[in-house]
């Protein structure tokens, strides 16, 4: 690492512990540090916190995502929910619902349809013992799209009103309903980041071609099964307790790979630190721009991230 | 000389589309081997099957006697390394990181690199005289520049053994006799091994000590420069008639083509 990146590294640190600290000290109510300590405000307190541990999964584990599909399909246009992991966790939500099952077993239901989705899109892709990238896309967006179609049928044929609410959590919220999923979640997404920036290296190598993998004695096939398997376990469980939110797994490593470069092993932390950072200051937004109502999450990151990313477009364009 | 590279009755291709078809070869220890032929007569397909990019249907190749299929894939790329066609790449890496992954082989995960490989990498930047590209992003080069970055990524790997896949194919003149300059001098002064794969016939008869002619995913002829480059077995092999005659330099046989129409 030299001392350029090591000087960017620190800097995203400092601003995810200064949106850590507007975090917790803004909201609907503003409270000073010390007046959060006091025992009648400990619940909100708390409350904040989980906001801002979720938020932070979430940063990292969709970008994290969003880097190794990117790197394993040549693409640095992919994104995490490429693979049908979103249509799928909806599809499961919106029959939960109908069904008509209590709200606590709501994720349960989106991560085994985003499990489901995923399990298509696979065996559609495979081809002999192999994976090719484009029928990878092919078969993700083929999926994602009758996914969605079958979502708009059941929700048009449906005169439930709580259906109006599955499209409120389609665009994500940060709003944790039970410290014990959070606890879940956490439990998969941090180890599945761990696992993709173990393979950093083989990252580099795969982003350069499959081939050129290969003969720098990397087994192409395993890896990409490897992380097609670790990016869908994330965005899954992320899907299904948060919602989708769009953007962060695209253009956050997009900012990062033009700050530090496309090597890996420093565009990973440096990415998961800003993605952690930017969930936070969106949230915030979220909860406080017209308190007390919450606008969703997806909504903040999308109006925010898609100018970021014309204005990142339009001056890669002007460099060539 | 001993035998490096045995290929024992070799059939593969893709899928169940079989390219080579019964292929048997020995290559020496510091051969400089020229595999040529006709398009789609096998000659990339079997540089894949010598390289574990493709799995053979029937047959197989050893490598110093050890079958390359059972071989840890890390200990095979230590030992030989790949140059491809051209490389395009999407990410912007710079020079000294491309260069840096041909260390990969040679790493644990998660391993740092130490002063030793950055010097070989250094090295082998020197080599390919690209030292002064060292800070450039890779998608700025110029399609020589970049094949010999992609070269010294190779021989970062310290190979004894090099494969490459019509390497001067987008070339000029210049940079082509550049690289395979380079190539002769590692093939004598470091007794690497070299098998190329090239169109050029010509290039093929100044450089190879040996030459293999390909046609319809079977060896037409095997042998030096001169005994394979004859105009018969042109003929036969391209559909093309031919004259060959001899470098006034250096003797090898020199072929100049001749129009079908008069």
């Amino acid at each position: 690492m030299n001392k350029f990146n090591r000087k960017i590294i620190l800097l995203l640190f400092l601003t995810l512990i200064l949106a850590v600290f507007l975090g917790i000290t803004h909201g609907p109510v503003h409270f000073s540090l010390s007046e959060l300590m006091l025992t009648q405000n400990k619940y909100i307190l708390y409350l904040r916190l989980s906001r801002i541990l979720m938020a932070i999964l979430a940063g990292m584990g969709l970008s994290v995502s969003g880097i190794a599909l990117q790197a394993i399909l040549k693409n640095p246009l992919a994104e995490p929910y490429l693979l049908g992991t979103s249509s799928g966790a909806g599809l499961g939500a919106v029959l939960a619902i109908i069904i008509g099952t209590y709200k606590i077993y709501l994720p349960f239901a989106a991560f085994l349809g985003a499990i489901l989705a995923v399990i298509l899109v696979y065996n559609l892709a495979k081809q002999g013992n192999k994976i090719p990238v484009q029928s990878l896309i092919l078969s993700g967006v083929i999926v994602s799209i009758a996914f969605s179609g079958i979502i708009v049928f059941v929700i048009s044929l449906s005169s439930n009103e709580a259906l109006h609410g599955v499209i409120w959590w389609l665009w994500g919220s940060m709003q944790v309903y039970d410290l014990k999923l959070l606890l879940i979640v956490g439990f998969i997404v941090i180890p599945c980041v761990l696992v993709i920036y173990v393979l950093a290296q083989d990252l580099n190598a795969i982003s350069i071609g499959e081939e050129d993998a290969i003969h720098l004695g990397i087994n192409t096939e395993t890896i990409k099964k490897i992380l097609f398997f670790v990016t869908c376990l994330i965005t899954a469980s992320l899907v299904s307790i948060c919602g989708i939110i769009g953007f962060v797994g695209l253009i956050i490593p997009h900012i990062m790979r033009f700050v530090v470069g496309p090597n890996h092993k420093i565009l990973i932390p440096a990415t998961c630190i800003l993605a952690a950072t930017f969930m936070i200051i969106c949230d915030l937004f979220s909860r406080t721009l017209f308190s007390p109502l919450e606008i969703p999450i997806g909504v903040i990151t999308a109006v925010v991230g898609a100018p970021i990313f014309i204005i990142l477009l339009k001056s890669k364009q002007k460099v060539r | 000389m001993d035998t490096l590279i045995k290929i024992d009755s070799l059939c593969g291709g893709y899928g169940k589309e079989t390219v080579i078809k019964d292929v048997s070869l020995e290559i020496k220890r510091s051969d400089f081997l020229g595999i040529i032929g006709p398009n789609g007569s096998g000659k990339s397909t079997l540089l894949k099957l010598m390289s574990r990019v493709l799995t053979p249907i029937k047959g197989k190749v050893t490598l110093e006697e050890k079958d390359i299929a059972k071989m840890d894939l890390k200990e095979f790329c230590q030992r030989v390394a790949f140059v491809p066609q051209d490389t395009l790449i999407s990410f912007s890496f710079n020079v000294w990181e491309i260069v840096l992954m041909g260390r990969i082989p040679h790493l644990r995960r998660l391993q740092l690199e130490t002063k030793k490989d950055f010097s070989i990498a250094e090295y082998a930047l020197s080599l390919t005289d690209t030292l002064y590209l060292k800070e450039r992003q890779i998608d700025t080069l110029s399609a020589g520049e970049r094949q010999r970055v992609i070269m010294a990524k190779a021989l970062t790997q310290q190979p004894g053994l090099l494969f490459l896949d019509e390497p001067t194919s987008h070339l000029d003149i210049g940079h082509q006799i550049q690289i395979l300059d380079l190539l002769r001098r590692l093939n004598r002064e470091k007794n690497l091994t070299i098998v190329m794969v090239i169109h050029d016939l010509n290039l093929a008869s100044e450089y190879c000590n040996r030459t293999v002619l390909l046609n319809e995913g079977k060896i037409f002829k095997e042998g030096t420069p001169s005994e394979v480059l004859t105009y018969q077995n042109i003929e036969a092999v391209y559909k093309t008639v031919v004259v060959v005659s001899n470098n006034p330099i250096t003797s090898k046989p020199y072929i100049i083509l001749v129009s079908g129409v008069k």
